[in-house]
């Protein structure tokens, strides 16, 4: 029983991120500021961006030029992209500022890192497919970028199928599993303590 | 208190066993949620979002005949961006390179363009063409490639001479060229060009690198990324039509054309390959962040510019720890 790779994954997984880990009812006291809000945020911001992009996927991407309810859901897939970027940008300096990645949590910090890029690239391409003047500026002038280092070849901003495919389908995909992976290491490792805290004090356990 | 660099360590990764509270995660994302789609509701409702219809071939033909046909003398002759562009597209030139790095020209032409059939020839050959067009596009294919090179650059020069206004250009040998070019302006005109260019004869089609490369070639689409402010050479990549924000985020990629020697095309090598290494700094950059941990320097800039009093001031105020030196 052992030996069988389900049985090992489940203890493995069990041993280092128990359900009281996952879903906690507790936190360390020292998480006191607003500036903790930001993660948190920039999550349901993506929420928000998946669930009005899937409305919009239903409809095409020329949808929102004619209809009332089509521009209304681009408004909202656009601005919670905005939102998106704010906050994730605020949690991204917080967490610099924090020296997140102490305390063998460089996963944590590199998995954020990857998905903020992963996020540029993603709305990048969303801007791509938006069907309007703004796209077909976009991808005329991005094209000499990606040209130039060659990968061109197979990433072609002036394909709007492509570009559409991959907005909707590989990236969204990969930003997921790194939110994902993300978020399972900040609560397995959990949230660093502060610079300066005194090991002294942390070892009267719970009060 | 001296703490070792071991110690510590353990003690950040360590599990924390101090002073603890309540803290209910579903709730917090439950409210989190509300409060940012409360937000969106608000901004889409009172801004919505960008629209500004695309540009098409009869707008550019009908507003600036000209220059739309001074661009499809270019396309013939071989003289326009496309036509001279290198890979992707064609062997127009070698691409752009950092030193020994050639990685444009050596991923080959894997988009292959050709700015006389496909964006002249094909297009008119679709149409039911008046007498006069049909001749010239039957002379154009039945011409050897070195004559059909003479005419078309004969007419380009000759329309460069005189600035790009048509009705100057003197009468010259030419051949079909003229003809060909007034065929594809009528076309354009009449609104037939844009389908024309994105099916090139087929049905099924959803790649638009042909119309976008056509429209990069003349002034139409640049005069109308000039009026909505997004020129890279004034942080253009980071705007969006009207009064909306763009894409903000790409501040930094922005940035460096903006800057000698990036913005000066004069200026070898970096100037003159200022996409591929702009491109090749922003990803040593993005490395850089993902790798901040390790970076000696910028890693300890939190120990020593105390933010991080702010941020954990209520942990700090009550056990009384001051800021250690570093």
């Amino acid at each position: 029983m052992s030996e069988m790779w389900t049985a090992k994954l489940r203890t493995k997984w069990q041993k280092e991120l128990p359900i009281e880990k996952l879903l906690p009812d507790d936190q360390p006291a020292y998480v006191a500021s607003w500036i903790y809000v930001f993660g948190v945020l920039t999550l349901s911001a993506l929420a928000m961006i998946i669930a009005s992009g899937i409305v919009l996927a239903f409809e095409g991407p020329a949808w929102y030029h004619t209809s009332d309810a089509g521009k209304f859901t681009n408004s909202m897939h656009f601005w919670s992209v905005q939102l998106f970027f704010v906050f994730m940008v605020i949690h991204l300096w917080g967490k610099f500022w924090m020296a997140a990645w102490r305390g063998n949590r460089f996963r944590t910090w590199a998995t954020g890192a990857v998905a903020f890029i992963s996020s540029i690239a993603t709305a990048f391409t969303g801007y791509l497919v938006q069907t309007n003047f703004d796209s077909q500026w976009i991808s005329f002038e991005a094209k000499d970028g990606f040209n130039s280092m060659g990968v061109g070849a197979f990433f072609n901003v002036t394909n709007l199928g492509q570009m559409l495919l991959l907005h909707v389908a590989f990236l969204p995909l990969i930003l997921g599993v790194l939110t994902v992976v993300h978020v399972l290491m900040v609560r397995k490792r959990g949230v660093v303590p502060p610079i300066d805290a005194e090991p002294a004090l942390s070892n009267r356990g719970p009060q | 208190m001296s703490i070792s660099k071991e110690s510590k360590h353990a003690f950040d990764a360590a599990p924390w066993s101090g002073k603890t509270k309540r803290y209910d995660i579903v709730k917090e994302g439950t409210i989190a949620l509300a409060v940012v789609a409360i937000f969106a509701l608000f901004l889409s409702l009172l801004m919505g979002s960008p629209d500004e219809t695309p540009l098409t071939f009869k707008g550019w033909a009908v507003s600036n005949p000209d220059n739309f046909y001074a661009t499809t003398v270019q396309e013939l002759a071989g003289t326009s961006g496309t036509a001279t562009y290198g890979a992707p597209y064609n062997k127009g030139a070698e691409g752009l390179n950092v030193g020994p790095l050639w990685p444009q020209k050596w991923m080959g032409v894997t988009h292959p363009i050709d700015s006389v059939n496909d964006f002249v020839i094909s297009p008119l050959s679709t149409q039911v063409m008046s007498t006069e067009i049909a001749s010239a596009v039957a002379t154009w294919k039945a011409a050897p490639d070195t004559q059909k090179q003479d005419w078309a650059t004969a007419y380009d020069d000759a329309i460069t001479k005189v600035e790009g206004k048509i009705s100057d250009v003197p009468a010259g040998a030419y051949g079909p060229v003229p003809a060909l070019a007034q065929g594809l302006t009528d076309m354009a005109k009449g609104g037939a060009l844009d389908a024309a260019l994105l099916s090139q004869g087929g049905f099924f089609q959803t790649d638009n690198t042909k119309q976008i490369l056509f429209f990069g070639d003349g002034s139409y689409l640049d005069d109308a990324g000039t009026a909505a402010n997004l020129q890279g050479g004034t942080w253009g990549m980071m705007n969006e039509t009207g009064r909306y924000p763009g894409q903000a985020w790409l501040w930094l990629y922005s940035f460096w054309y903006q800057i000698p020697p990036f913005n000066n095309e004069e200026s070898k090598p970096i100037g003159a390959n200022a996409d591929l290494y702009i491109m090749v700094l922003m990803g040593v950059m993005s490395a850089g962040l993902i790798f901040i941990p390790f970076i000696p320097g910028v890693k300890n800039l939190p120990m020593r510019i105390p933010i991080h009093r702010g941020i954990w001031r209520q942990y700090y105020d009550e056990n009384g720890i001051k800021r250690r030196k570093k």
